[in-house]
């Protein structure tokens, strides 16, 4: 009955078998998104009331988000992995599924992970935050949607990495950092240029920086998972 | 044996002639280096922070190399070499850094100021922090290969962005960035008079064997205490 | 086309922190013959199974899956396994989790013969609960199920009647039986009552 090789149609079916019982799971459970809805909000009060009635400066403010939603990638975000090492279920995906499924479905999960915790993080930074103006909707929009899929990639390969070091979460922030780094100094920039009120080309550097971080990103933990999920 | 005593005599020559040699506005004899304005004799450092400075993403790379080949060969002794580059590239990336920000302080003001390649080599310090911490983490052998080999490549593959198109796309006070502020433009090329490009190449050779010669000697010592380590 | 299914192993050896767990291990098993597997705690005998299943590389030597004709087979269409470390996704029902057996591996899912499945090993009351919720016992038959749904030319066996009352016992003795009539069957166990017949055997003790 079974084919020698599994063709195109079976992977896709794959990535999405790997996506949707995360996403089910997820669902059941709502741990994840309530300890990460929890965060944000825990730490934009500490923020406010940090800051108290001085208030810091807008380039300070647009900084400072995207700390918030910095942390909140890094609590959250390696669950879909340490997840399975922790139930044991490794193994058993090693066995069902193609790496490469594994990896594109557990990403997408954390694409869209992060994309609703950052929609929130923004909803209540705009709402609370006093100082943090957005002039340029749509430099700031693309930003947060690049920024997202940016981060999803980026922390998708480092909580497999984690994951499979059988460590504590401390590591993960000290990992991801230094990848990062490209990513948040473009995102922040971007940032501080729709706080300003420039046109939306001005900010066309970063977001050619962002696309073609993401490319290098994603193509390069595609092949370097396999070798870190199979011993 | 040759290379050591030629190393040695590299090595010598750059650090007399780099610190000893006289600068003049108008150099006669062949050896007067050059006074470079907004730099004087302060640009004696070039012949000292600029390889070390290099030499950790040498360093880097030949980890990332070796990192590729343990991945594909699972051999570990393609791990011994990528974490003895990785050592080495650590400890220059701190000299670099150190030299860097005393530079920093006589020529702008203040150790640290954020520009792109002080931020760069900032961040290839976080990466070899990352790598040995994610190493001390993992106790088999096998796995520790495989996860900072891993590691490794991944972050090699983020640093191109640092390295080239930060500085261009952000001002700095990098001699070579965008917005220099006394035009010192790019000091290597224009800048330095052809005795002073003798030294600072044969600094950047010397500093190349010293590697060489450093990673060889200690892969030959981890290998030996793995030899030791299977035997028992 | 399972008929023709061959296993072959060469010189496979495997380290682990330095250390051989074993080596020079090798056999060569054709369709509806047995391999057995036997060795201490500890010889390696999961890490041998986990090498057949493809799931980990041998610090040297090879382990050839052929689907007949001398082509290579996917392990992950190909191979089945129980073993007392394989878990189900607890937070799933037993329905569930073959529907993910099948989504993970690519292959359109047939509710109506996993169901029958479930039945047959047992479970037929408790389709739908979480299997977190069950014994030992009957989490084992949850995972024969799982492991027979894509009817494995190659199925893996480690200690096939661990947690298993009489009954249970029983199921794994015919599906034994029926996987030598389909295909490669490797049972890897310290319990000779386990290992009714078989065709070649790997000793792990032997192999230090």
């Amino acid at each position: 009955m079974p084919p020698g090789k599994a063709p195109a149609g079976a992977l896709l079916r794959s990535v999405r078998t790997v996506f949707l019982k995360d996403w089910r799971s997820e669902l059941r459970t709502r741990y994840a998104v309530s300890a990460l809805l929890m965060f944000v909000v825990t730490t934009i009060a500490i923020i406010l009331f940090s800051l108290g009635s001085e208030g810091a400066s807008s380039d300070a403010l647009d900084g400072m988000l995207w700390v918030v939603i910095f942390f909140a990638a890094m609590s959250g975000l390696s669950r879909t992995f340490v997840m399975e090492e922790e139930r044991g279920t490794t193994l058993t995906l090693q066995l069902a599924a193609p790496p490469a499924a594994v990896f594109f479905g557990k990403l997408l999960f954390n694409l869209v992970l992060v994309t609703g915790i950052n929609a929130v993080t923004v909803l209540l930074y705009a709402l609370f935050i006093n100082g943090f103006v957005i002039r340029t909707v749509s430099i700031f929009a693309v930003t947060v949607a690049l920024g997202s899929i940016a981060l999803a990639a980026a922390s998708t390969i480092i909580a497999a990495i984690i994951a499979r070091a059988n460590t504590r979460g401390t590591l993960y922030p000290v990992l991801s950092f230094p990848i990062m780094l490209p990513l948040l100094l473009s995102v922040i920039e971007a940032t501080r240029k729709a706080s300003e009120g420039a046109f939306f080309a001005e900010a066309g550097g970063e977001f050619q920086l962002l696309i073609s971080y993401i490319v290098v990103v994603v193509v390069s933990s595609s092949m370097l998972f396999e070798y870190i999920w199979k011993d | 044996m040759v290379l050591k005593i030629t190393l040695g005599v590299l090595l010598t020559a750059v650090i007399v002639f780099g610190i000893g040699l006289p600068m003049s506005p108008h150099p006669q004899a062949w050896y007067e280096l050059p006074v470079i304005p907004g730099l004087e004799e302060k640009a004696r450092i070039i012949f000292f922070h600029v390889p070390t400075a290099w030499l950790s993403v040498i360093a880097f790379l030949t980890s990332m190399f070796y990192a590729i080949r343990y991945l594909r060969s699972r051999d570990l002794r393609n791990d011994i070499r990528s974490s003895a580059a990785a050592g080495l590239g650590l400890m220059f990336c701190i000299l670099a850094t150190l030299t860097g920000a005393v530079w920093a302080k006589f020529n702008w003001g203040s150790y640290w100021n954020w520009d792109p390649r002080e931020t760069s080599i900032f961040v290839l310090l976080l990466i070899y922090g990352a790598y040995f911490s994610l190493r001390s983490a993992v106790e088999v052998q096998e796995k520790r290969a495989t996860l900072s080999s891993a590691y490794s490549i991944i972050a090699a593959v983020t640093v191109p962005f640092f390295i080239f198109i930060m500085p261009r796309i952000m001002p700095g006070l990098h001699p070579g960035s965008k917005g220099d502020p006394e035009g010192a433009g790019p000091v290597i090329d224009f800048k330095m008079s052809p005795n002073m490009r003798v030294i600072f190449f044969a600094s950047l050779i010397a500093f190349t064997l010293l590697f060489q010669w450093m990673f060889s000697l200690r892969v030959r010592a981890a290998e030996i205490e793995a030899h030791n380590q299977q035997r028992g | 086309m399972s008929g023709r299914v061959r296993l072959d192993g060469r010189e496979l050896r495997r380290e682990f922190d330095r250390r051989t767990v074993f080596r020079d291990v090798a056999f060569s098993v054709a369709a509806g013959e047995t391999l057995l597997v036997t060795g201490r705690n500890g010889s390696g005998k999961s890490t041998l199974v986990r090498i057949i299943c493809g799931v980990l590389t041998p610090s040297a030597g090879s382990v050839a899956l052929e689907s007949g004709a001398g082509r290579a087979a996917d392990p992950h269409m190909y191979a089945g396994l129980v073993a007392p470390y394989l878990q189900m996704f607890e937070e799933f029902s037993p329905m569930e989790n073959l529907g993910l057996g099948a989504g993970l591996r690519g292959m359109p899912f047939d509710a109506r013969r996993a169901a029958g499945l479930l039945e047959r090993v047992g479970l037929s009351g408790r389709l739908h609960d979480p299997v977190r919720t069950f014994s030992s016992g009957m989490k084992q038959r949850v995972k024969y199920a799982f492991a027979l749904l894509h009817d494995p030319p190659l199925l893996v066996l480690d200690e096939p009647t661990a947690n298993l009352d009489e009954e249970g016992i029983a199921l794994a003795r015919s599906v034994m039986a029926e996987q030598r009539q389909r295909g490669i069957l490797v049972v890897a166990t310290n319990d000779l009552a386990d290992a009714a017949a078989y065709e070649r055997s790997v000793d792990l003790d032997a192999s230090r």
